[in-house]
């Protein structure tokens, strides 16, 4: 594949600050079109590397390429077909929605007249417009999330950036971002995504790096991921702690699944491998007569990811977020 | 149970078909807006923010009244022998340190603004990149025209009349904004450089004292030390400030105004590519 089918291709890739390697040695080729989704845990370099891909940090070594676009030599000519939404809003709060719509509008180079039109329009189609004349510091997490989306959007992108897009929004806000995803990436533009999440990437990636410590650790798409990692994790509660030892029996009995016992004294977890079936265990349960509390299929979470990768848990403490994500939503 | 249908809630969600008709239509791509015009939208977006956050407005408001009540009063009887006299000397030198004082806050702002996420988006933009620092430095004119402003207004209640008339006291405000806009230059650097607003303030506060007291603002150089007086001398406050009262005064001295504005120029020259070296390599 030459350089330009690709929407971005690194080689070596180095970023440090200080004595701290941020990104050590990165490897990427993200074809055009699709979402490319980058994982892993806060510290590992993600936000490091999407700023050296969108001109705004000078790489310490290797080589990027943005579009076909040298990051070194055609940052200018990179910025004007990129889009970037950072993680922390990237919006001013101090000014209503549609006056930062205008702004970005005027820098890209509309008329005040067009910048307004395209605003208002924006503002409308991402339910945005009773809040038009607001000012974004009373906006609610999921109102700005949307709102810095459609800032990268006055210009269509050809490859937008989404630093972490629904990391601290709700649920239900974030079900909205990852429509407005999909129809972004529907109408022929690049995603590139960061992260926390493995069911997010799971969710919109079509290929994925996850990255650990500045390094990529595993490459592919998210179906070869969890073949490595397993589809799910079952999640079991029983009522008395006494009876945890006879469901694991049980359990381990009945399905092929590794089962771990959890601190929570009453509960169990087993990492499932594709094709495992949970109603085999769920069968063999009842018809013990052990009272069960809690049955619940879910996703791998990160740690789980990390775990089966690299054979070490995550150190951050934001797993336990992730955690907790993953079961609203399983 | 009711079977009325809803009217129609007003839209509070993102609207898939609507945002892809939204990126399909034919928007033609605007051609990248130039340096003036990309300067001139950051500076508006200083004055919405002024709109948004009058707060802010507090040093150019109350600290020139209190810089021109105080001095004029306290020093005025014991260098001039009289308040009224001393009025004539000080108002125009008061209001050059007053509005030099005020351009810090330019880099203290800034300083904050830069650590916020909006920069990055900005940096992302295909525009020309001082853009962004000369446009928040000519939102600041407004500030320094605020406060200029007062000063003069108070200046005029304490009994101050220029000779030169209202043209002579506006040709003397507009070489002052120039400069002021200069000297913010310095400003932009220092607080790109350092890593807190306080160490900010320290640095600028360190500049600026023996900037404006080593000069002819409150007394006149003849009365100092004759090395003190030659320092005083090429202070490009002390230039500023001559200028400043000859305009004041009705006299048009092309040769003290060129002098202010190559001050300006090496401001610029010196600070500018500075500021734009440490803005283009921060993280």
């Amino acid at each position: 594949m030459s350089s330009h089918d690709l929407a971005i291709q690194t080689e070596g890739l180095v970023k440090k600050f200080g004595d701290n390697i941020a990104v050590d040695g990165v490897d990427l080729s993200i074809p055009r079109g699709g979402v490319y989704g980058v994982l892993g845990p806060n510290g590992a370099g993600k936000t490091t590397a999407i700023r050296m891909l969108a001109t705004l940090l000078r790489p310490d070594a290797g080589r990027a390429s943005v579009l076909g676009h040298d990051v070194f030599t055609e940052g200018s000519t990179i910025r004007e077909k990129i889009a970037l939404t950072g993680q922390f809003a990237s919006l001013d709060e101090d000014l209503t929605g549609i006056e930062n719509l205008v702004l970005l509008g005027r820098l890209l180079g509309f008329s005040a007249r067009a910048a307004r039109r395209r605003g208002f329009d924006l503002l409308e189609a991402f339910g945005l417009a009773d809040a038009a004349t607001r000012q974004v510091k009373k906006y609610s997490g999921g109102m700005r999330r949307r709102l810095d989306i459609a800032g990268s959007l006055l210009v269509t992108p050809e490859l937008m950036f989404l630093d972490e897009p629904t990391t601290g929004i709700d649920p239900r806000s974030r079900n909205q971002v990852w429509d407005i995803i999909r129809t972004l990436v529907a109408t022929g533009t690049t995603v590139l995504l960061t992260t926390q999440y493995l069911e997010e990437a799971d969710q919109l990636a079509d290929r994925l790096a996850v990255i650990d410590h500045g390094r990529v650790i595993a490459e592919g798409t998210p179906g070869q991921l969890k073949a490595q990692v397993g589809s799910g994790a079952l999640k079991v509660r029983v009522a008395d702690p006494a009876q945890r030892e006879q469901a694991a029996e049980i359990l381990s009995g009945s399905i092929d699944a590794e089962v771990t016992r959890e601190s929570d004294p009453s509960a169990l977890l087993l990492r499932m491998d594709a094709g495992s079936r949970a109603a085999d265990a769920l069968h063999a349960l009842e018809s013990s007569d052990i009272e069960i509390e809690t049955f619940a299929l879910g996703h791998p979470s990160l740690d789980e990811v990390f775990l089966a990768l690299t054979g070490q848990p995550v150190e951050s403490e934001t797993t336990e977020n992730a955690a907790d994500e993953q079961k609203v939503s399983a | 149970m009711t079977t009325t249908t809803q009217p129609q809630a007003p839209t509070t969600t993102a609207e898939p078909e609507r945002i892809r008709k939204i990126l399909v239509s034919k928007q033609d791509r605007p051609h990248r807006s130039g340096p003036v015009s990309a300067s001139l939208t950051y500076g508006w977006r200083a004055l919405l923010k002024i709109k948004h956050v009058p707060e802010q407005l507090f040093d150019v408001t109350i600290f020139p009244i209190m810089m021109t009540v105080m001095f004029t009063y306290i020093f005025g009887g014991a260098l001039a022998g009289s308040v009224d006299q001393y009025v004539q000397w000080l108002i125009p030198g008061i209001f050059v340190q007053t509005l030099i004082m005020i351009t810090m806050y330019t880099g203290l702002t800034l300083n904050k603004d830069i650590s916020k996420g909006v920069f990055d988006r900005f940096r992302s933009l295909p525009t020309w990149r001082p853009a962004q620092l000369v446009g928040a430095l000519l939102g600041d004119q407004v500030r320094y025209t605020l406060a200029g402003a007062i000063i003069l207004i108070v200046g005029f209640v304490m009994g101050f009349r220029p000779d030169g008339g209202l043209l002579g006291v506006l040709a003397a405000f507009l070489m002052l904004l120039v400069f002021s806009f200069s000297v913010s230059w310095i400003w932009t650097v220092v607080s790109l450089a350092v890593r807190s607003e306080q160490a900010a303030m320290g640095i600028s506060m360190f500049i600026l004292m023996p900037l404006t007291f080593a000069s002819n603002i409150f007394v006149n150089p003849t009365t100092m030390p004759s090395w003190l007086e030659a320092v005083v001398d090429v202070n490009p406050v002390s230039v500023v400030v001559t200028s400043v009262r000859e305009l004041m005064s009705g006299i048009y001295d092309v040769g003290s105004m060129m002098t202010v504005l190559i001050y300006c120029v090496v401001l610029v020259a010196v600070f500018g590519p500075i500021s734009m070296f440490i803005y283009n390599r921060k993280s």
